[in-house]
C-alpha cells in the first residue's frame, strides 16, 4: 500500500515536472475514415488500450472523410476503402497499407431457393444489375444452375443508397468482368445505378432483401450471416464455383498479386486463385511518412503491428479475415523502408 | 387609487411617461431582435447552402435543374428526380392527410361525446411526439410488407381506370412513392388535426346554435358555418403539415426506395431531396458534395415556392369572399 503510494507520488512528481512524461505514458491516437473497418478497429483498440494504456480513437466518418482529415493533418491516421493513387500519396507525403480483409456476398431472397444453392458468375451478376437479366428463370441463370427449378418471377435489384467502400469493390468487380458494366455504370463508392432500389448501409440492403420477394442485393459477409438471408455461390476467375467462407476470402488475399502492387494499390476483386472468392475487399490505413506528431504515429504503427500479430482472433470473431503472413511481412518491410519511426 | 394623493400623481406624470417610453423602447428592441434572429438564421442557412453549392449552381446552373442524371462516377448531377420525389410524396401525403385530419378534428369538436374528447385529442398529439426514425422503422418492417401484399390488388382495381390507372402500375415492392406518401400522411396528420381542432373550438357557440335553430343539419353547420369561419387558420395548419412533409428525411429514406427515377407510377421507388442528402453526404467529396449542398438550397427554394403558392391561394380565397 505504502509502496503503491510512493510510486503514485513519484509518478505525480514526474508528471508535474514534465508533461512530456505524460505523453509518453498514455498516448491518444486519433484516426478517422472507413466504416467498413470500424467494428474491428474499435474492438482492437479496446484490447490494445488494456495492454499498453495507449488509446486509439477511431471515428467512422466514411472513407472520403478519412482521406480529407488525413490530408488536413487533423488525425494521426486515415482509413479508406479506396486506395490512394501514386500521385496523391507523393503529393502529400503519405503512405498506405492494408489492415484487414472482408468479403462481399450477393444476398438473395428467392422463393424455393435455399441459401447457397444458387450459382452466379460475374457477367450474369452484371447483367442482373444492368437490368438486362430481369427474371430469375433467365437462360443465363438457368445455364449456371442446371437442375434447379427457378421461378419466373421478376428480379428486384437492391443496392446501397449511401456512398460506401462495399459499393466501390462490388462495382469494381462488375467492371472487371463486364465491359458493358464498365461503360454504362463504372466503378465508385456511389454510382448511377441502371435499375433497382437503394438501402442505407449494409443493414438497409439486408432489410430490403428480406422484405422484398425475389430480390438480390450485396452486403458484407457479416450482415448476410447475422440476418440469415440467402446468398449465392460465385464462379470465380479460375472457373471454379466457390461459397463465401473465411477460407475463400483468405484464398483471395493469398493469391492476389501483392508483390507487384506499389503502395499496396491493389483491389482483390476477381482474384486468380482456384479457391478465391471473387468479391473480396480490404481497407487501407493512410499515414504521413514524416508525421508532424512522431510520437503518435509511432504508437499508431505499433497498434497496427500488434493487430496483425494478436488481433486475428478478434477479427475472425467479427467475420473479417486477418491478413496473410506474407502480406504482413511485406507491410513491415514497407514500414521500415518508407516510414520514419 | 383614491388613496394616492393627487399631487404626487401629477408630479410623477412626466417621469412616469418617460420611464414608460423607455421600457417600451427596450421591449420593442427585444422583440425586434428576436424577429431578426429568425431572419438571420434563415438567411444564413440559405446563403451558406448557396455558397456550398456554388460549384454546381453557378457552374452548371440550368443543367443541374433540368437533368435527371445522378452519376457520381462521371460527376454529372441533376436535381429533377429528387425534386420530383419530394413534391410527389408531399402531395400524396397532403391529399390523404387533409380529409382525415378534417374528419378527426370535426369529430373531436362537434360529434364526440365529452368523455372521449380529451383522451382522443391527447392521443392525436402523442402521434406528433413520435420521432420520425420510429415512423421509418415501422414503415419498413410493418407497413412495407403490408403494402407489398395489397399492391397487386391496387394494380388490378385502380390500375384499370383509364388515365388514373397509370399511377398504380408496377412491381409490388411495397416500397415507393405511395408508401412514402402514406407514412408522411400519418406523420403530418397530428399537426394538421391539432390546428384544426383548436380553431374549430374558437367558433362562437352562438353562430352554431343559430344555424341549428334555423334547421341546419350537422353537416350544413360544419360545412357552412364552422369551416368558413376558420378557413384561413385551417389552411395555415395544412401549410404547416406540408412544410413538414417537404423536409421530412428519415422516415422517407426508409420507405422510398432511394433510386433516382422519375416515373408515372406511385408504386415505383423514387428519391427525395432530403433523403438524398442524408444518404450520400457522408462519403461525398468534391463536386458530389457541392451537388448535395445545392440540393439543400433547392429544398429552400421549393419550400418557398410551395408556401408562396399556398399564400396566394389564401389571398384569392379571401378576395372571393369579399373580405
Amino acid at each position: 500500500m505504502l509502496n503503491a503510494f510512493k510510486t503514485f507520488a513519484a509518478s505525480a512528481t514526474i508528471i508535474a515536472a514534465s508533461t512530456l512524461a505524460l505523453a509518453a505514458h498514455a498516448t491518444d491516437v486519433t484516426g478517422a475514415g472507413s466504416s467498413f473497418v470500424y467494428p474491428v478497429v474499435s474492438k482492437w483498440s479496446a484490447t490494445y488500450a488494456e495492454k499498453t494504456g495507449n488509446r486509439i480513437n477511431y471515428q467512422s466518418i466514411g472513407s472520403g472523410g478519412g482521406i480529407a482529415q488525413i490530408k488536413a493533418g487533423t488525425v494521426d491516421f486515415g482509413a479508406t476503402d479506396m486506395p490512394l493513387d501514386e500521385a496523391t500519396l507523393q503529393q502529400f507525403g503519405l503512405g498506405q497499407f492494408p489492415d484487414v480483409i472482408g468479403g462481399i456476398v450477393p444476398a438473395l431472397n428467392v422463393e424455393g431457393i435455399a441459401p447457397g444453392k444458387l450459382v452466379l458468375d460475374g457477367p450474369t451478376l452484371a447483367g442482373i444489375y444492368l437490368g438486362k437479366i430481369a427474371t430469375w428463370n433467365d437462360a443465363a441463370i438457368a445455364a449456371l444452375n442446371p437442375g434447379t427449378k427457378l421461378p419466373a418471377a421478376k428480379i428486384t435489384v437492391v443496392h446501397r443508397s449511401d456512398g460506401s467502400g462495399t459499393t466501390f469493390n462490388f462495382s469494381n468487380y462488375l467492371s472487371k468482368v463486364s465491359p458493358e458494366w464498365k461503360a454504362k455504370a463504372g466503378e465508385g463508392s456511389a454510382i448511377q445505378w441502371p435499375v433497382g432500389i437503394g438501402g442505407k448501409g449494409n443493414q438497409g440492403v439486408a432489410a430490403y432483401v428480406k422484405q422484398v420477394k425475389n430480390s438480390i442485393g450485396y452486403v458484407e459477409y457479416a450482415y448476410a450471416l447475422q440476418n440469415s438471408i440467402g446468398y449465392a455461390r460465385m464462379k470465380n476467375a479460375a472457373g471454379k464455383v466457390v461459397a463465401p467462407t473465411m477460407a475463400t476470402f483468405q484464398a483471395a488475399a493469398d493469391t492476389a498479386d501483392w508483390k507487384n502492387a506499389r503502395n499496396f494499390n491493389l483491389l482483390m476483386t476477381n482474384a486468380p486463385g482456384a479457391d478465391a472468392w471473387p468479391i473480396t475487399a480490404t481497407s487501407w490505413v493512410v499515414m504521413y511518412k514524416q508525421p508532424r506528431n512522431a510520437a503518435n504515429a509511432k504508437v499508431a504503427l505499433d497498434f497496427f503491428k500488434w493487430s496483425y500479430e494478436h488481433g486475428q482472433e478478434q477479427a475472425r470473431s467479427l467475420d473479417y479475415v486477418p491478413l496473410p503472413d506474407s502480406l504482413v511481412k511485406q507491410i513491415e518491410s514497407y514500414w521500415a523502408a518508407e516510414f520514419k519511426r | 387609487m383614491s388613496s394616492i394623493p393627487a399631487t404626487i400623481d401629477t408630479l410623477d406624470t412626466g417621469r412616469r411617461s418617460r420611464l414608460d417610453a423607455r421600457h417600451d423602447r427596450i421591449f420593442r428592441g427585444v422583440l425586434r431582435f428576436c424577429a431578426l434572429l429568425v431572419l438571420a438564421a434563415l438567411l444564413g442557412a440559405a446563403l451558406s447552402t448557396l455558397w456550398g453549392g456554388r460549384e454546381i449552381l453557378f457552374g452548371q446552373g440550368l443543367h443541374f435543374l433540368t437533368s435527371t442524371a445522378w452519376n457520381p462516377v462521371e460527376d454529372d448531377y441533376g436535381a429533377l428526380a429528387p425534386v420530383f420525389g419530394t413534391l410527389v410524396t408531399s402531395l400524396v401525403a397532403i391529399v390523404l392527410a387533409v380529409p382525415v385530419s378534417f374528419g378527426v378534428a370535426m369529430f373531436l369538436t362537434e360529434i364526440a361525446p365529452n368523455w372521449l374528447r380529451a383522451p382522443a385529442s391527447t392521443a392525436v398529439e402523442l402521434l406528433a411526439a413520435i420521432p420520425s426514425i420510429i415512423y421509418g422503422m415501422w414503415g419498413l418492417f410493418v407497413f412495407v410488407p403490408f403494402m407489398a401484399r395489397i399492391e397487386p390488388a391496387l394494380t388490378d382495381t385502380l390500375g384499370r381506370i383509364p388515365l388514373l390507372g397509370k399511377l398504380f402500375q408496377g412491381p409490388p415492392l411495397g416500397l415507393g412513392l405511395l408508401t412514402a406518401g402514406i407514412v408522411l400522411a400519418v406523420m403530418i396528420l397530428p399537426f394538421i388535426t391539432s390546428v384544426m381542432r383548436e380553431v374549430f373550438l374558437t367558433v362562437p357557440t352562438r353562430l352554431k346554435e343559430s344555424a341549428y335553430a334555423l334547421g341546419s343539419t350537422r353537416w350544413e353547420v360544419l360545412w357552412d358555418i364552422v369551416l368558413p369561419y376558420t378557413r384561413s387558420a385551417v389552411i395555415g395548419g395544412i401549410i404547416l403539415g406540408l412544410g413538414r412533409a417537404l423536409g421530412e428525411t428519415m422516415a422517407v429514406t426508409f420507405v422510398l426506395g432511394n433510386s433516382y427515377n422519375i416515373t408515372s407510377s406511385l408504386l415505383m421507388p423514387g428519391t427525395s431531396i432530403s433523403s438524398s442528402i442524408a444518404n450520400e453526404f457522408n462519403e461525398a467529396v468534391g463536386l458530389h458534395r457541392s451537388a448535395l449542398v445545392a440540393l439543400g438550397f433547392l429544398l429552400f427554394v421549393v419550400t418557398f415556392i410551395v408556401l408562396l403558392i399556398a399564400r396566394l391561394m389564401l389571398r384569392q380565397l379571401a378576395r372571393r369572399e369579399g373580405r
